[in-house]
């Protein structure tokens, strides 16, 4: 009996299934530096195009004179607005609902935007033809505040006010301004303005969650290569979401679909920067067409900065109440959101602030109210997703800070405040005040555990110590204890709410039995990163009981792999793996057929265990699925076809609500500002873990982009809508040294209608992190009556607090 | 146009001689020259480490040298740090410790990790951050990458011992 049960054991572990911290497979190629970025690509006669960029953030654009650029040896061509008009592709479709130029058409709207689209033989040669275009400018008014643009006569669209001055409708409804682009409601406003009227205590705070941008190591690229014989584009590029490029090209350049095919081979990083549609793809596109050979567009890292996704850019106005015990009873924001020249911004259709209605947290709020305002200014489009789901980190943001006002309002602690507000374990599945349903969550479990861990009460001892000995003057550091708590809402989503572009947010999963007993599947989806090779197989490994090193998986080739939405907004697990598990069972379901017969009993005498069907009862008599999926080739079996393949299309019926308590300790210098990271605790709950080492390296990676969020990292602009961090030198990335080391912790709580009880994990620890980070800055500094003061805290602003307070008296 | 010049590379062991303008930057002879892909580019400013490469002896962002610079000098790359049958310690060690995500920073992490354990055998772990900090890894938050280190320090640091070990045997045995 005891053989029996270690033979199982060795059966489960051959599998590499889910569970285990399984190698990345990804690893021997990317390490001998054989990967294969898009940058690597190489073709016969291939040219390379590059942007002639606006220096001004708002122009009238005279002239364009590309005369001299074409005598440059080894240009080609020099595309402008006036060549892509014909075409119909001088302005593209966003995916806000928008319409973006592909190259500057009469004017320019932000620093940086493309104005000519210069095709030469090499780099070198590009680069010399843009020197030599001349455009004229004229300049015009820039205004880079949404506050100003809202008051404003200038009109930065005028192609979207009526030759009368009407103002049509946007997207997204009514518009009340020239710049504003639309207003976005959640919740109920007279209810909660009424409550909060009549609270015992209220809690206001604004607050300005600033532009910044997901800067991957790899910038944005693409190779267009049309062939005019037998008429076929294909496109390789930097794609989060494969698919849904291919259709975009199909729309906007009229070729069929069928001709088209798109491939997103290694991507160097995505954090959303990756998701949307580029003027650059649109160029390459018709650079390739017109010249009849291989276009490649690669960003430098300044365009990729001034350009393409920024993230954030919301300016926060809430209010908060409670009674004298602290328990909340609304909850009221305001956003005006600056979205720049065009409404770029990557969010499902109908959620155009995306998932920015998650605001409420992790609280039971009875009765809560958002409104937000789009804004058109003389900025960079995008509003991306930065390594969260749709809008996410701004809203747990706001609600972890409004926590921490509401505390200082009551006088009380913010730990507590929290506990005494979680949504109770028992409350689950819980609608929400503004209308979503999270899935599940122990919340009380969480925080306790995490509370514990890091000996919370010890801190807060050491914390009041150390105050003391500060104004005695024994020191100048302070303490400061972040907190945050965090409820995510990823996986887009549901075909009934969530599309993009209208094509529903589904994903897909392909899987083909070879006769010998490996396998290959394919996914809508694209790894920038987070391992699929690795963690999908594992998934597979577990459900069809081949092991995961027998398994390929394959993404990112439209003609080969089934449509899908792609990867962003933690939506892979959630969706793409919930696909895989589905296409999995189905195999499953044929090889049990397979097995009985083989076996010769009834289908339901057999039972699936590990990586067999065994005989009920008679574990001695099995067939392995190695022995089936042969048998499925080799063996004509009545009433069941050849073969053994599968396909799932997964539309979910629910997000995923990812969850997790963060706690950080730092210490700051208040003559320098210079914060010192002493401990940071990270607990997540992402439901099932698939693999534990590359959960432990996402949430590393996470809680390392959220510390730049929080700590330094910016787009800035001067008042003229000049980019101010344009390069590595201005714009923040940690390197190791600036980097703590991070303490990983769990609870498990699985998603009850995920079929694998999976959530998804790679943006929590942003979304958590930053209110952490930014939480344990302004705690060090509310015993000198700090209540709130704007992201980023690099050195100076930190400086600039302890000054303001009189620290430095 | 200035005249082109006559460079002279050693690139992995191999001679390479070509004529270039005076302004060709060495990521780019690599890259689209000599079709030696593992370096990248990540800012072209000095400032990430994609394009980390070792020239004679010293670790070089190749983005911001010229390959005229380079003439007449060995640069390494990552593909000549180790291949499929000779895997570098380091290669292994980024494997196990999951010291890479993406991959876009890994060649030239790995290619600044061989010097910096060449100079020091035993770093801490605070040499390691110290000695890192010119490349940026915008996915694993370095904390893997530092473990990854550290571990083929040790295994490096171990084998050494042992092949030294080996030598003493031989020469006890000469002794005799
Ligand atoms: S590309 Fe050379 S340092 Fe970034
Ligand atoms: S692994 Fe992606 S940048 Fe380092």
């Amino acid at each position: 009996m005891k053989d029996e049960v270690e033979n199982r054991e060795d059966r489960v572990a051959n599998l590499k299934g889910m569970g285990c911290s399984r190698k990345r497979v990804e690893d021997a190629r990317f390490t001998q530096g054989k990967g294969n970025y898009v940058d690597d690509i190489k073709l016969d006669g291939m040219l390379f195009g590059d942007f002639v960029r606006s220096p001004y953030a708002h122009a009238r654009i005279k002239s364009v004179d590309t005369a001299a650029a074409l005598e440059v040896p080894g240009v080609l061509a020099v595309l402008t607005a006036a060549d892509l008009e014909p075409l119909g592709l001088h302005w593209m479709p966003t995916l806000a609902g928008d319409k973006q130029m592909v190259l500057a058409d009469g004017k320019v709207l932000f620093q940086g935007q493309e104005v000519a689209f210069v095709v030469a033989e090499d780099r070198y040669a590009a680069a010399d033809g843009i020197e030599l275009v001349e455009v004229e400018y004229e300049e015009l008014p820039v205004i880079v505040d949404p506050f100003e643009a809202l008051q404003s006569d200038v009109v930065l669209r005028e192609d979207l006010v009526g030759e009368d001055g009407s103002l049509p409708d946007g997207a997204h409804g009514p518009r009340k301004h020239h710049n504003h682009i639309f207003t976005w409601e959640a919740g109920d406003k007279e209810p909660t303005e009424e409550v909060i009227a009549n609270a015992e205590v209220v809690a206001d705070e604004s607050m300005y969650y600033h532009r910044t941008h997901p800067c991957p190591l790899e910038t944005c690229g693409c190779v267009a290569s049309m062939d005019k014989v037998n008429g076929k584009l294909t496109l390789w590029g930097t794609f989060q979401a494969p698919h849904a490029i291919r259709t975009v090209v199909s729309l906007i350049s009229g070729i069929e679909e069928h001709n088209i095919r798109v491939i997103s081979p290694d991507i160097g990083g995505g954090f959303g920067n990756k998701v949307g549609a580029y003027p650059g793809y649109v160029c390459s596109v018709v650079a390739s067409i017109v010249t009849g050979k291989p276009v490649k567009w690669i960003e430098d890292r300044m365009d990729n900065l001034m350009t393409t996704a920024f993230a954030r850019d919301y300016h926060m106005t809430g209010k908060i109440s409670a009674t004298k015990e602290g328990k909340i009873t609304a909850l009221q924001c305001h956003v005006t959101a600056d979205h720049g020249g065009f409404d770029a911004c990557a969010d499902p259709t109908k959620f155009p602030a995306g998932f920015m209605n998650i605001c409420t947290g992790s609280y039971d709020i009875p009765t809560a109210y958002l409104e937000v305002d789009g804004v058109y200014t003389n900025k960079a489009p995008g509003g991306v997703s930065y390594r969260c789901s749709f809008r996410v980190t701004e809203a747990v943001y706001f609600i972890e800070r409004m926590i921490e006002v509401l505390a200082i309002e009551l006088d009380m602690d913010a730990a507590e405040l929290r506990r005494i507000n979680f949504i109770k374990k028992e409350q689950f599945p819980y609608t929400a005040a503004l209308g979503w349903e999270y899935d599940s969550g122990d919340y009380h479990t969480a925080w306790d555990k995490a509370l514990t861990t890091v000996d919370y009460e010890g801190l807060r001892a050491e914390q009041a110590q150390r105050v003391e000995d500060f104004k005695a003057g024994k020191t100048r550091k302070l303490m400061g204890i972040g907190l945050s708590f965090f409820t995510e809402i990823v996986g887009a989503g549901p075909v009934k709410n969530c599309d993009i572009l209208g094509l529903g947010m589904f994903d897909s999963c392909e899987i083909r039995i070879h006769p010998t007993g490996s396998a290959i599947a394919r996914l809508g989806t694209i790894s920038q990163g987070q391992g699929h090779a690795t963690t999908f197989a594992q998934i597979l490994a577990s459900e069809i009981g081949l092991p995961a090193d027998s398994i390929t998986i394959e993404e990112g080739d439209t003609d080969t792999a089934p449509y899908g939405l792609g990867t962003y907004g933690s939506r892979s697990t959630p969706v793409a793996g919930a696909a895989t598990a589905m296409a999995g069972r189905k195999i499953r379901a044929k090889a049990q057929m397979i097995a009985a017969y083989l076996l010769e009993v009834h289908d339901n005498d057999v039972e699936f265990d590990v990586d067999r069907f065994v005989v009920k009862g008679a574990p001695e008599k099995f067939k392995t699925m190695k022995e089936i999926a042969f048998a499925a080739y080799n063996q004509a079996i009545p009433g069941i076809e050849p073969g053994l393949e599968a396909v799932s299309y997964y539309d979910p019926p629910n997000m995923t609500y990812p969850f997790g308590a963060y706690v950080c300790v730092m210490d700051i210098d208040v003559d320098t500002g210079v914060p010192e990271i002493r401990r940071f605790y990270a607990l997540d709950d992402c439901g099932t873990r698939i693999n534990p080492m590359i959960i432990e390296g996402q949430v590393h990676g996470g809680l390392t982009e959220a510390l730049a969020v929080a700590l330094g990292q910016e787009i800035a602009y001067d008042d003229m809508g000049n980019v101010k961090t344009g390069t590595l030198m201005d714009f923040f990335l940690p390197t190791a040294w600036e980097v703590p080391n991070y303490e990983t912790d769990f609870t498990v709580t699985p998603s009850p209608h995920h079929p694998i009880g999976a959530k998804g994990v790679g943006e929590s620890p942003h979304v958590g992190g930053v209110p952490c980070f930014s939480n344990a800055v302004q705690d060090a500094f509310r015993p000198f009556g700090n209540r709130h003061t704007n992201m980023p805290h690099d050195h100076w602003r930190i400086w600039r607090t302890a000054n303001e307070l009189g620290l430095h008296d | 146009m200035p005249d082109k010049m006559h460079i002279k590379l050693n690139v992995n062991g191999k001679d390479e001689e070509f004529l270039a303008e005076p302004r060709e930057l060495l990521i780019y002879t690599l890259r689209e020259r000599l079709n030696i892909t593992g370096p990248h580019i990540g800012c072209e400013t000095s400032h990430c480490g994609a394009c980390t490469v070792t020239i004679d002896g010293k670790s070089v962002k190749s983005c911001t040298m010229f390959a005229a610079q380079a003439s007449g000098k060995s640069v390494t790359t990552i593909e000549g740090i180790g291949g499929p049958d000779d895997l570098h310690p380091l290669q292994e060690a980024f494997k196990e410790h999951h010291g890479l995500q993406c991959g876009y920073c890994t060649p030239g992490m790995i290619t600044r990790a061989t010097k910096l354990l060449e100079e020091n055998p035993n770093p801490t772990e605070e040499d390691i951050r110290f000695g890192m900090a010119g490349n940026i890894c915008r996915c694993t938050g370095y904390q893997n990458i530092v473990k990854s280190i550290q571990a083929a320090a040790a295994e490096m640091n171990a084998a050494a011992a042992s092949s030294s070990e080996a030598v003493g045997n031989k020469t006890v045995e000469a002794a005799e």
